[in-house]
């Protein structure tokens, strides 16, 4: 199961870099659905229209959990811009998936 | 240290299953090796072997069981553990290829990592399953888990998961093996795998008197019996191997085969045929009584029957000791040359007792000699106590026995008290004991050698000279005099004594024989003049004798010649 959201990229600008991320879940355990859940929102509120989000079941591909180093699950990388992060958990931390995602953020 | 547990576990519960490590000792001490499809934990101090052990285990069941492993490791890449086994012969890439085994390296950094909420290690379970499907392992080593710890902030899940994991891992089928750092006062720094895990291995590196001995326990072993003890374990050329203490049953076959101990005149003491073979032999003497020279003849002696044996010296050079006795006649090269005779020269120091132990237990299953000399055992003690030592010796002793291997110790008494105990009090447990003594007299001294005991035949109770010569050792009997035991030049001058007086005594007996014959032949001389005089009387009797009868008959005559004439005339 490969679900991506590809919000249309109108224009780039601010920062320039679109963000990439990836999100490693496992079917649909709870965990998994709240972390795309969280994450979703987030992206949404903080991301808009400047990230693409690949969702990956490992279940469905198990060679990547080797070569991704994957462990622990939910996780969520992201690829780009640089450097990488990986980031584990449901996402319900909000402040730190930001800081994560190297998200100055105002509230 | 219990002698006699370790046999026990040499008897498996029949009905439960175990993996076989195929580590020198560690299947026999396990009565059979790790259960089967459980987790195994071993743990113990950084560079305790954990990581070799886990490889071995994984790579002796994908070459010698057909049992396929998964290697998963948390602390070296896959790259470094194929480099860090090459040296042991093992070729993990080629092993990969061919679908054997399965190295995977998981790498966690704590500074990537962002926690965000919760979450369980089913990134882990699937890669793992997917190894283990991909090659149908059998066994897996997850080396070393805690690293998870390290990289991961929350130990609540942690702990939870790795409980699962366990479980997912039995449920699985298959032989786990997961290593773990010794924790302070627990066996895991966590103190959670060792209750997890069905069976507990605790690997130890100790050091007293600055001497390593790397040492095994089997903590726990759920539903098998095993042994209890600390064993020795080496690590070498050839990987791990460990060293059960071997079973005291003294049921080891017999011979009543003779062996020469290359002294004719030593074999003449003991029923002129020598020792028995299998036999332990002690030669114990103070210093320079000449024990490394007997040995060397033993060997020697047995390496021209074209038999086997080693040689383990622990206190001069094999060089050193060829030199050395080409002085007295043995040339010891030859048989090195020919493969018969193999020195192992260490320093006892070099590694502790039960490290030698197990490092002489190698040779010999390596070699399989029929001979075996130590000299001397007496310098082990500066590697162990007294007690240690005569343990160590009693299951060399026993090893060899049970492999029908003669064996020879030297042993340096230090004192000259002969009814003393020998050091190691190891004299209750060998066959034979010769002892080499100084005697000491007129200013010298001699060496003294004689038969304390040899069990199973009669033997001399003679106190012998020992004498070294060029042409090789031999055995002298002493002279006994008033003054007492002479040996050396006091025996040279009794024997110079001894000749003297018997060529003098040779020629009082042949003046008195000489005499004897001229007295008798005066006496023979004297008879032949009376007999003369007696034949000159006895014919002065018969003249008288024979004038008388001739007197006698011319008067007859005379007298018929009378009447004839009368009657005539009438």
């Amino acid at each position: 199961m490969i679900e991506q959201v590809i919000t249309p990229d109108i224009h780039s600008d601010g920062d320039g870099q679109k963000y990439e991320l990836r999100l490693f879940v496992t079917g649909a355990s709870i965990n998994s659905i709240r972390a795309i859940a969280n994450l979703k929102h987030i992206c949404e509120t903080y991301l808009a229209g400047n990230y693409t989000l690949e969702i990956i079941d490992v279940y469905q591909q198990r060679m990547l959990a080797e070569s991704e180093q994957i462990i622990a699950l939910p996780l969520l990388i992201k690829k780009m811009p640089l450097p990488q992060r990986r980031l584990i958990g449901d996402m319900s931390d909000t402040e730190k998936v930001l800081k994560g995602l190297g998200i100055a953020h105002t509230s | 240290m219990s002698l006699t547990s370790s046999q026990k576990s040499a008897l498996p519960l029949p009905s439960f299953p175990k993996a076989l490590t195929g580590i020198v000792g560690l299947d026999e001490i396990t009565g059979g090796g790790l259960p089967k499809d459980r987790p195994t934990l071993i743990c113990g101090g950084t560079g305790c072997g954990k990581t070799l052990f886990s490889i071995e285990f994984i790579v002796h069941g994908a070459m010698l069981y057909g049992e396929p492993g998964v290697f998963m490791s948390f602390e070296e890449k896959a790259e470094e553990l194929v480099l860090n086994v090459a040296s042991l012969g093992y070729d993990l890439n080629q092993l990969q290829q061919d679908k054997l085994i399965k190295l995977d390296h998981v790498r966690i950094e704590r500074s990537e990592i962002e926690e965000t909420g919760e979450y369980d290690l089913d990134g882990l379970f699937i890669r793992l399953g997917h190894a283990i499907d991909s090659i149908g392992a059998k066994r897996v080593v997850l080396d070393t888990i805690e690293n998870l710890f390290s990289g991961l902030i929350d130990q609540g899940i942690l702990r939870a998961e790795l409980r699962r994991l366990f479980e997912w891992l039995k449920a699985k089928k298959v032989t786990t093996i997961i290593t773990g750092e010794k924790g302070d006062g627990t066996l895991t720094r966590h103190g959670l795998e060792e209750y997890i895990s069905d069976c507990v291995i605790l690997l130890d590196h100790r050091v007293a008197n600055q001497i390593s001995t790397r040492l095994l326990r089997i903590v726990k072993y759920r539903g098998s019996m095993h042994g209890t003890n600390e064993y020795p374990f080496l690590i070498d050329q050839s990987g791990i191997s460990v060293l059960p203490v071997t079973s005291l049953t003294l049921t080891h076959d017999v011979t009543s085969e003779r062996i020469s101990s290359g002294i004719p005149s030593l074999d003449k003491m003991l029923e002129g045929k020598g020792f028995f073979r299998g036999s332990s032999i002690l030669v114990s003497g103070t210093a320079g009584t000449g024990k490394t020279s007997i040995a060397a003849s033993f060997a020697h002696e047995a390496c021209n029957r074209k038999e086997r044996c080693i040689y383990f010296a622990f206190e001069e050079s094999p060089q050193q000791i060829i030199r050395n006795m080409r002085s007295i006649g043995f040339d010891l090269q030859q048989h090195i040359d020919a493969g018969l005779l193999k020195f192992h020269a260490s320093r006892p120091t070099l590694n502790g007792l039960e490290m030698h132990l197990v490092s002489i237990h190698k040779m010999i299953e390596e070699f399989d000699p029929q001979l075996v000399v130590l000299d001397p055992i007496t310098n082990l003690i500066t590697v162990g106590t007294v007690s240690e030592v005569k343990s160590m010796l009693i299951r060399l002793i026993d090893f060899l026995q049970s492999k029908q291997i003669t064996v020879m110790f030297t042993a340096l008494s230090l004192n000259t008290i002969v009814s003393e105990q020998t050091d190691e009090g190891v004299s209750s447990l060998v066959d034979a004991w010769l002892l080499v003594r100084d005697i000491e007299s007129n200013g010298e001294r001699n060496r003294g050698m004689y038969v304390m005991k040899s069990r199973g035949m009669k033997h001399s109770n003679q106190v012998r000279e020992f004498v070294i010569t060029d042409e090789g050792l031999h055995l002298v009997d002493v002279f006994l005099s008033p003054e007492g035991v002479l040996t050396g030049s006091a025996r040279e001058a009794q024997q110079l004594q001894e000749v003297t007086g018997k060529a003098l005594r040779d020629y009082a007996v042949n003046r008195k024989d000489r005499e004897i014959e001229r007295k008798r032949l005066v006496l023979e001389s004297k008879i032949a003049s009376l007999k003369e005089e007696f034949e000159s009387v006895q014919d002065e009797l018969n003249k008288a004798y024979v004038e008388e009868e001739l007197r006698k008959d011319v008067l007859e005559k005379n007298r018929e010649q009378l009447i004839k004439n009368r009657h005539n005339e009438q």
